[in-house]
């Protein structure tokens, strides 16, 4: 009889070890990585060139054999430049997909709403494209490669004060978003720190199109160049509405101006901006120079800094990735990576990079920034090259 | 400063005056507050931005078809969405409450067809000329704005006061079942109406479209929010009214950036709004609206 039993029951026992098998190999194959970017909306520009950055080195390591052999799983959501999307998009991919680490989201604005989730979570939320201040200091499960405008800023201000003279500027930047009030803030500091003269202050709010009025306003005070904290968008019809209005001022710039979003818009009009980035497109480097071809050959189109932070935040995960056994426990694993990461020193397309800990605030700890040097590069002919 | 900052209130209050224009002449004649308005209006700049890329149409023609266009779509939405709701007697807001079902549907349309980000009319459509009078700088856009809108005003007007189709539009906005005991063709004037309406909003796009260069689906939104304030402003269902108000705001919002603080704009603006409102409800030009026992 119990023979019997045993022997009704062996085909069970056969299936699921040999499902077990199977599933065993599934995880150890796959490495899942999420991505919320803004793929449509008005940071459709940036959102786009980070998921070309972050598809393109996906891409690479994978035909390398993948990490320690297991592939890498890219899924990406489209966040739309939205907080509230921003907070969807993370939680389906932290707990619907399972993801491993999340890149994104694309705005500043929107990780202050959505990485609480993923710190929250205990999953690392590795931001390519946030520059404002305090995003790291949200939890220690968040990670960054963009350099904040607290560090970029006062090194392009000081750069473009001597290259043009400048004795007095006007500023203006968007009253509803935390990237450009953050920049400003930055701004307000450094000018104050280098001695420059502010004629005035203006703001606008997001979405705006009519900039004339408080563009005559900043006329009226003479400047001698004008700084603005403003995303591409915003950033190209102020200047082209300056420019129709008969004002010559050169423009600063934040992170905003970094794509090549501003030169389809504005074109000539442009010409003299000055803003800083870690990354150059002229930058010779074996790293940079390979990625740029590689860039080109697959989307046919020149990458911008937004792609090249992405495309280096993989390879510092992959890094990261290989001193890491998987056991197949979500939580485990998503943990070792957490502690794997701050360690990571990486050479790429934007240069040296390794992290550097954000001061904790309150007592809570705190999580990381990018430590690297920004270059500094003007606008000419509907490009940015290297100021010197 | 002054004077540069008066053309640039002038261009911007004619740029919500046009687009006020068409919706208070659909709430004077057909009492309803067309909330698809700011879709129709953001239509009629991607039927503009299509037709010069497309068929690379000369900039007049492709603002002509537009406003067709645009016209088109007001007669479908009466036709299909509001001339129903009037054979049943619906209650006063129903056609309101549609309408807002329309525009969330025209511009999800939008966003699926032509995608979310903002698109800009080819380089060289727009006429880049601008006249510098002394200090001061005006394009060739802003005063075709300026031009077109209180053409377009004058037009209305010398129709509502001096023809017959005028005066039959003034009885069915007084009282639609009496103009039709007296022959008037009812029906068929509102169908009129709902077209010059779109058309009026449609050429609004187009310009607007012109004068930022920045087509998206979500234009029409904040253009419908100061429309409503401006028509509530002037007086609902009065041109002269639309016209006013449309200047006020524009005046309002660019003085407000230029001597206060542009933090401020949107809130001294709508603060003056609501205190005109208080010392005249019924807004500048608006029939005081008396209880007959």
């Amino acid at each position: 009889m119990k023979i019997k039993k045993l022997l009704t029951q062996l085909p069970f026992l056969m299936m699921s070890a040999g499902l077990a098998g199977l599933a065993s190999t599934a995880v150890a194959a796959d490495i899942k990585l999420g991505a919320a970017e803004a793929l449509t909306g008005p940071a459709a520009k940036y959102g786009s060139a980070i998921k070309n950055g972050l598809t393109l080195a996906v891409e690479q390591i994978n035909a390398k054999g993948g990490v320690n052999g297991n592939k890498l799983v890219l899924t990406v959501e489209d966040e739309q430049g939205k907080k509230e999307e921003a907070i969807n998009a993370f939680k389906k991919l932290i707990f619907q997909d399972k993801v491993l680490v999340l890149f994104g989201p694309t705005l500043s604005n929107s990780a202050f709403a959505a990485d609480p989730i993923a710190n929250a979570s205990k999953v690392v939320v590795f931001g390519t494209s946030n520059t404002a201040d305090g995003i790291s200091a949200i939890g220690p499960h968040v990670f960054r490669n963009s350099v904040m405008e607290a560090d970029v800023l006062p090194v392009t201000t000081h750069a473009a004060v001597k290259h043009f003279g400048i004795k007095k500027v006007a500023v203006m930047y968007g009253n509803d978003d935390a990237f450009t009030k953050s920049g400003y803030d930055v701004f307000k500091a450094t000018l104050a720190a280098q001695n420059i003269a502010v004629t005035s202050t203006e703001t606008y709010a997001k979405g705006d199109v009519d900039f004339k009025a408080q563009l005559t306003k900043i006329k009226a005070g003479n400047p001698d160049a004008i700084v603005c904290s403003c995303l591409a968008e915003e950033a190209a019809n102020i200047i082209l509405q300056t420019r129709s209005l008969g004002m010559k001022q050169p423009f600063i710039g934040g992170n905003g101006f970094n794509s090549p979003k501003l030169f389809e818009i504005a074109k000539d009009a442009a010409d003299n901006t000055v803003m800083g980035s870690p990354w150059s497109a002229e930058n010779a480097a074996p790293a940079n120079s390979a990625f740029m071809a590689a860039y080109k050959t697959k989307y046919n189109a020149d990458p911008d800094q937004f792609a090249a932070q992405a495309y280096d935040a993989v390879y510092i995960v992959a890094e990261a990735l290989k001193g890491i056994k998987l056991s197949g426990n979500l939580g485990q694993d998503r943990q070792a990576l957490r502690m794997a990461l701050p360690g990571v020193k990486f050479t790429g397309a934007t240069g040296k990079f390794v992290f550097r800990r954000a001061p904790s605030t309150n007592g809570k700890e705190a999580g990381f920034d990018a430590d690297q040097e920004a270059i500094v590069n003007i606008a000419k002919g509907g490009k940015f090259i290297l100021l010197k | 400063m002054l004077e540069q900052q008066l053309i640039n209130a002038l261009s911007l209050g004619s740029v919500y005056a046009l687009f006020a224009l068409g919706f208070t002449l659909v709430f004077g004649v057909l009492g309803v507050i067309n909330l698809s308005h700011g879709a129709i209006f953001m239509l009629g700049s991607y039927a503009a931005l299509l037709l010069v890329e497309q068929l690379a149409l000369p900039l007049w023609l492709a603002m002509l078809t537009a406003m067709l266009a645009a016209g088109c779509l007001g007669l479908l939405i009466d036709f299909l969405v509001l001339r129903p709701l009037r054979k049943r007697n619906a209650p006063h807001l129903a056609p309101m409450i549609a309408t807002i079902g329309v525009a969330i549907m025209l511009t999800n349309l939008a966003q699926g067809l032509f995608g979310a980000a903002n698109q800009r009319f080819p380089v060289g459509t727009i006429p880049e000329d601008s006249f510098t009078v002394k200090d001061m700088h005006v394009t060739e856009v802003q005063i075709g704005i300026v031009l077109i809108s209180f053409g377009l005003m004058v037009m209305l007007l010398a129709v509502m006061r001096r023809t017959q189709l005028g005066r039959a539009l003034r009885a069915i906005a007084e009282s639609p079942k009496a103009a039709y005991l007296l022959g008037v063709n009812v029906e068929g004037l509102f169908f009129l109406t709902s077209f010059t309406a779109a058309a009026l909003g449609g050429a609004a796009g187009v310009l607007v479209g012109l004068s930022f260069n920045a087509i998206s689906p979500f234009m029409g939104q904040p253009m419908l929010h100061k429309g409503i304030a401006v028509i509530i402003l002037g007086g609902m269902g009065d041109i002269r009214g639309a016209l006013i108000g449309g200047l006020f705001l524009g005046f309002a919002e660019v003085m407000t950036i230029a001597y206060i603080s542009s933090d401020l704009r949107d809130a001294v603006a709508f603060g003056l709004l609501f205190l005109i409102l208080l010392v005249r409800p019924s807004g500048m030009f608006g029939k005081v609206l008396e209880r007959k026992a």
